[in-house]
């Protein structure tokens, strides 16, 4: 080697090399990515365990709700007397959304003036929409505090309604989630799904 | 007898000096402790870096003793921690010490900021000491975080909801990312496990590689003193600075007094307070996780509380998230929001002043808040000192450059 050939370095070779040799392996990192990123969304197990439950209610009384777990969150199945039915439209104008707009709260068939089915079951998630914690059932109707009864979550003070719709001021921006749900026997309901043969 | 005093009087070699031919190890000892020269007149403020670094040393030996023990499932959780407190032999005192040094970690951490701040350390040239100290601040975060979900208590289970729930304001993505780190529909067994992965491993890693760079990168400029004044710029015909003194044995022996002290404080909590009236180790947290109802009044543990008061000051769960994120992000801005041409508060003008004891009052006013339920006048209290902590950060470009300074003296002082 003498010193001509030292000092004529092709630089654009050594810079599209470089710049290869980078990209080359900032694909394999990518590449690499996938398995261990995929690894961390809900297993096969943690799928099967959120298959849909089967709820009896033909023995539930008018004003009774039963709390159940689908996919380890809490839904409250509660049976509404005619009489909660008819105060579900006293309150719409202090609602944020008191017509279900907001589409991926609720499934096609629940977004209606009750929110459900079967007028007489409210089958909603318990979660807030503001940040997850479980609301209390307070039916009590108490016109001096404006209260028309429904779910009121300790955590940061948000209200619902009997329908799990949202009043408006207070922290969560939507109303409690609807589940997929359908009636498979009048007197049986199945939480989680909404199609095919029980 | 005399070839062994032979040996030992020779100025370098034996094993010393194989060693030293492999590895720099007299060299390491000496840029870093006995020839690191630090100035000579600190005060109480400058030993919370070490009893940090002394609370690290604790938790990594509490937390690998507990993890002989514990285990990290829905089902056994909650036993094995209870199991840990009465069966294994002094496994109560492992227990709470790694509590109690959680907390006493923020008590630390949060002192060792305020300090940068009463000083200006954050100041050019140590910008970056401070952002890697606020990265450090960000993992300490997101390791009590993780810890305080292991227990399976009800106050673990609804706060880990609360705060993964924040993730879900994130518009588009949010539900998706919420899923991610859940690993399932809803906080299970799954996510305990994968908490229990990243508190164990990842996060402990990562702090130790932080607090490393942090100590080095403080090395290469040198450490900050109350009166803010570059010791390096004075330097004696031996080009060592003139008002510096070696970190070992003089800053040592210092600090060794404020450790002791330190300890002494740390043992009668422990002995005495471990749950510190519920402060520390919050009173839910003694029943075991229940899906099916949030505690009556749920709070996150003291040191998250400032920032939790300002997410519920915000009637706006997008909002709430964004200025949330935005009190704890703030602070890396700093050492450009600070126009000031002085560090220390020594020879600064009232403005800072008034300013810095403002915030420090809005925050542990926060703190307060963040603890007491979110009605009425509480939440009122929330957006005014939430106001407050934000207007020190984003009006500092403003007062800091119209505010009067002292002359600052060309070497360090005593004060009384």
């Amino acid at each position: 080697m003498n010193d001509d050939e030292t000092d004529q370095i092709d630089r654009n070779r050594r810079h599209f090399l470089t710049v290869a040799t980078a990209v080359t392996g900032l694909a394999g990192v990518g590449l690499v990515a996938v398995p261990f990123l995929s690894s961390l969304k809900p297993s096969a197990r943690a799928q099967a365990l959120g298959a849909p439950v089967e709820v009896s209610i033909g023995s539930m009384q008018p004003g009774e709700m039963v709390r159940v777990l689908w996919r380890g969150r809490l839904v409250f199945v509660l049976r509404r007397s005619e009489e909660m039915l008819a105060r579900l439209a006293d309150s719409e104008a202090e609602l944020r959304d008191p017509d279900s707009e907001v589409v991926e709260q609720q499934p096609v068939y629940a977004a209606n003036a009750t929110r459900s089915v079967r007028p007489e079951f409210l089958i909603v998630e318990g979660s807030c929409t503001h940040l997850g914690c479980a609301p209390i059932e307070d039916f009590e109707v108490r016109p001096a505090e404006g209260w028309q009864g429904g779910f009121f979550c300790p955590c940061h003070g948000s209200k619902f309604d009997l329908a799990g719709r949202v009043y408006q001021g207070v922290p969560a921006p939507t109303n409690l989630r609807i589940p997929p749900h359908r009636f498979v026997r009048d007197d049986l309901v199945l939480i989680g799904q909404d199609t095919g043969a029980a | 007898m005399a070839r062994i005093e032979a040996e030992v009087g020779k100025p370098k070699g034996g094993l010393m000096k194989w060693i030293d031919d492999r590895f720099p190890f007299t060299e390491t000892l000496k840029y870093h402790a006995t020839e690191y020269y630090a100035s000579k007149n600190f005060n109480f403020w400058y030993v919370f870096g070490v009893l940090a670094f002394v609370v690290l040393a604790i938790q990594i030996v509490t937390g690998l003793f507990l993890t002989m023990n514990y285990k990290p499932s829905a089902a056994e959780a909650f036993a094995s921690v209870e199991y840990i407190m009465r069966d294994v032999e002094w496994g109560w005192l492992i227990r709470y010490l790694h509590s109690t040094g959680a907390s006493f970690f923020f008590i630390v951490v949060y002192l060792h900021m305020f300090r940068a701040m009463l000083y200006g350390s954050y100041k050019k040239p140590r910008e970056l000491i401070w952002i890697i100290g606020m990265l450090i601040f960000f993992v300490l975060m997101a390791e009590a975080f993780a810890g305080y979900l292991l227990p399976w208590g009800q106050m673990s289970y609804w706060g880990a909801q609360v705060i993964i729930s924040l993730f879900g304001a994130v518009p588009v993505v949010g539900e998706a990312i919420v899923e991610l780190i859940r690993g399932d529909y809803s906080i299970s067994d799954i996510t305990l496990n994968r908490f229990f992965a990243l508190h164990v491993i990842a996060l402990p890693l990562a702090l130790i590689g932080l607090v490393f760079v942090h100590i080095v990168a403080l090395h290469e400029v040198g450490s900050n003193n109350p009166d803010g004044v570059e010791i390096k710029e004075h330097k004696g015909a031996d080009g060592i600075p003139l008002d510096g003194i070696a970190f070992h044995p003089y800053h040592t022996s210092k600090d060794l007094v404020a450790i002791i002290i330190f300890l002494m404080i740390f043992s009668a909590v422990v002995f005495f307070a471990p749950d510190m009236g519920g402060y520390f180790l919050e009173h839910a947290n003694f029943e075991p996780a229940n899906l099916r109802a949030t505690p009556e009044h749920i709070a996150p543990v003291w040191y998250f509380t400032p920032f939790y008061a300002i997410l519920r000051a915000v009637p706006d769960k997008l909002w709430g998230a964004i200025l949330m994120a935005g009190a704890v992000l703030l602070p890396v801005f700093l050492p450009w929001l600070d126009r000031s041409r002085v560090k220390s508060i020594r020879y600064r003008g009232w403005i800072y002043k008034l300013s810095l004891t403002t915030f420090a009052i809005s925050f542990l006013i926060l703190g307060w808040l963040g603890t007491q339920p979110a009605d009425g006048v509480y939440v009122l209290a929330a957006r005014i000192f939430s106001i407050l902590y934000f207007a020190f950060f984003l009006l500092m470009p403003y007062y800091t450059a119209i505010d009067k300074t002292k002359p600052v003296p060309e070497r360090v002082v005593y004060h009384g």
